[in-house]
């Protein structure tokens, strides 16, 4: 379950918690897009270093080397199965190392995992839903959008509970074969999405009672404004692509393996 | 016997929920642990069948270190029953349902089958064998969970808020039901917030507060002090509030439940008010 604690959000408050969710997300575009646009070591490394001074200011640097930590496995996994196919299959370009592309694949995994995180981690339910809403997305999405993002944390404590109901009958986990393990698992999933399913029906029925949806225009109490430090971090990323499409287009960037011999 | 020797417990959270708990639970005995919200009951039970291990200090379950044996094996002698149906039923229906954890402990196949109709039939549920466990009532779908536990006969059973969405008649089932099978031998260990229940059955009452065992006695002592239930934030049940308004009149302050009460008020008045 740790690797859900690198993502869920906790009130604190910091430059970044409170820069305006939608030019964070466009931020997270654009590391995404650069991150895509790159397959060389070099690029990669720097832009999952750019990243850490506003994990450090956000002072999140716990859950997000949580974040990391829970990632490191599949990052692995990725090394290794495109380090098989290229040894193996000698799909790799001729100026690199067999073991330079493959890095550079996980690489890119992790800088992805690594903005999400910042993202999830500064960025409160409340204030995506605002977002969400104030770029015209219908409400009811909204809501069910940041429902759901609330109930992950919920749903793993219950997930937790619901493991130890089914140890303390004598489950267990961790005996037989690949097939039996993964059999295992259905005392722990049916109840998960039988009470679910269950909670979101009586969430529902609480909400009606509530007059949900009574009024056709709905006001919130917060607005989202703009303010200059949204306006910095907007020039960043334009800046961070304009870079990086001269970098692209002009700049043959040395591979590590060059670099290296 | 349950040994717990100066435990301490802390969550991944960082909610120090026990704080030097030391309590024996002897065979055969009927132990209730009360207290207030948060005040650390559950987290307690769970360490008895290994669910949570302490940090600090130890629990023996018939001399044997939770730390060092799997849960399942613990789980053989210590039954537990969660305080929410939900969390464990899963199966197609009640029989099935029973009979998942006689099949985790390799019971033969004729021993399931008799278990489930005696577990059946023990909390009257024979008529549901066929009925998926999502299809019952909530105070059905709690019995079920129950009977799914007793089936395997632990010799310790431990019971999170059993009387929770109880009707009246299956609350005083249950009752008697519990009486008998710690009257049978077994150590039967309830969490409930139900004062009333308590003195009903009158077992051994543990009182928690804030992570810490603030008294241990029987049902009278603990449940006619004014000042420990204040601390526990329990209140002494109802019939014990009037006797202690009424102690002026030379009446007992110690009298916790209603059949004991209503003798005493009648010889009370059998002498006083001559008719
Ligand atoms: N899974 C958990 N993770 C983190 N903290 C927890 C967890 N379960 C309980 N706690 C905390 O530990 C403390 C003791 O909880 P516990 O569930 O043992 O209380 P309880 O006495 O059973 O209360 P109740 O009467 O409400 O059932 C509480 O402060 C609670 O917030
Ligand atoms: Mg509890």
């Amino acid at each position: 379950m740790s690797v859900f604690e690198g993502f869920r959000f906790r009130h604190v408050s910091s430059p970044i918690h409170r820069l305006d969710p939608r030019v964070k997300f466009f931020y997270v575009l654009v590391i995404f897009g650069v991150a895509i646009a790159f397959l060389e070591v070099l690029p990669l490394i720097l832009l999952f270093l750019i990243q850490i001074p506003f994990v450090l200011v956000a002072s999140v640097q716990r859950e997000w080397i949580r974040s990391l930590k829970g990632a490191s496995f599949l990052a692995i996994l990725i090394f290794v199965v495109n380090f098989a196919f290229g040894y193996f299959g000698g799909f790799y370009p001729s100026s690199m190392s067999p073991w330079e592309y493959p890095l550079a694949m996980s690489l890119r995994f992790l800088v992805l995992v690594e903005s999400f995180s910042i993202f999830f981690l500064t960025t409160s339910p409340d204030h995506l839903s605002l977002a969400l809403e104030q770029s015209h997305v219908p409400y009811e999405f909204c809501f069910a959008f940041t429902t759901a993002v609330r109930f992950v944390p919920v749903l793993a404590e219950e997930a937790q509970t619901i493991m130890d109901a089914q140890k303390a009958r004598g489950l267990e986990l961790e005996k037989g074969n690949f097939i039996k393990r993964v059999r295992n698992y259905i005392p722990i999933l049916i109840p998960l999405i039988v009470s679910a399913i269950r909670r979101s029906l009586e969430l529902a029925e609480a909400m009606e009672s509530r007059a949900w949806g009574a009024t056709e225009k709905r006001t919130n109490l917060y607005v989202l404004k703009m303010r200059s430090a949204d306006y910095t971090l907007i020039a960043i990323s334009i800046g961070m692509v304009i870079i990086s499409i001269y970098v692209r287009l002009f700049i043959t960037i040395p591979s590590l393996t060059m670099l290296l011999t | 016997m349950i040994e717990i020797k100066g435990v301490y417990f802390t969550y991944p959270t960082g909610v120090e929920a026990l704080k030097g708990v030391s309590l024996t639970i002897r065979d055969g005995e009927f132990v209730a642990i009360m207290g207030s919200n948060g005040a650390g009951k559950t987290t307690l039970v769970k360490q008895f069948n290994g669910l949570l291990k302490p940090a600090k200090g130890e629990v023996l379950v018939d001399g044997v270190n939770t730390r060092k044996v799997s849960i399942a094996s613990l789980a053989r002698k210590v039954g537990f029953v969660f305080q929410n149906p939900d969390n464990q039923l899963f199966c197609e229906n009640a029989e099935e349902e029973i009979a998942f954890a006689l099949k985790n402990f390799g019971f033969k196949e004729e021993t399931v089958k008799s278990r489930v109709t005696w577990a059946l039939n023990l909390l009257g549920l024979t008529q549901y064998r066929q009925t998926s466990p999502f299809m019952l009532s909530g105070g059905e779908r709690k019995r079920l969970a129950l009977a799914s536990v007793l089936a395997w006969e632990p010799k310790v059973v431990v019971l999170d808020e059993p009387t929770i969405g109880q009707d009246f008649e299956q609350k005083e089932r249950l009752r008697q039901f519990i009486v008998q099978l710690n009257a049978q031998g077994k150590t039967v260990i309830i969490v409930t917030h139900d004062v009333e229940f308590v003195a009903d059955c009158g077992p051994r009452v543990v009182l928690m507060a804030e992570g810490k065992i603030v008294a241990d006695g029987n049902a009278k002592e603990i449940l006619t002090d004014k000042e420990l239930a204040f601390k526990a934030s329990i209140v002494p049940p109802q019939i014990t509030q009037i006797f202690l308004g009424l102690a002026d009149f030379g009446l007992p302050t110690d009298v916790i439940n209603v059949h004991e009460a209503g003798k005493i008020l009648l010889d009370f008045l059998k002498e006083e008010v001559k008719p």
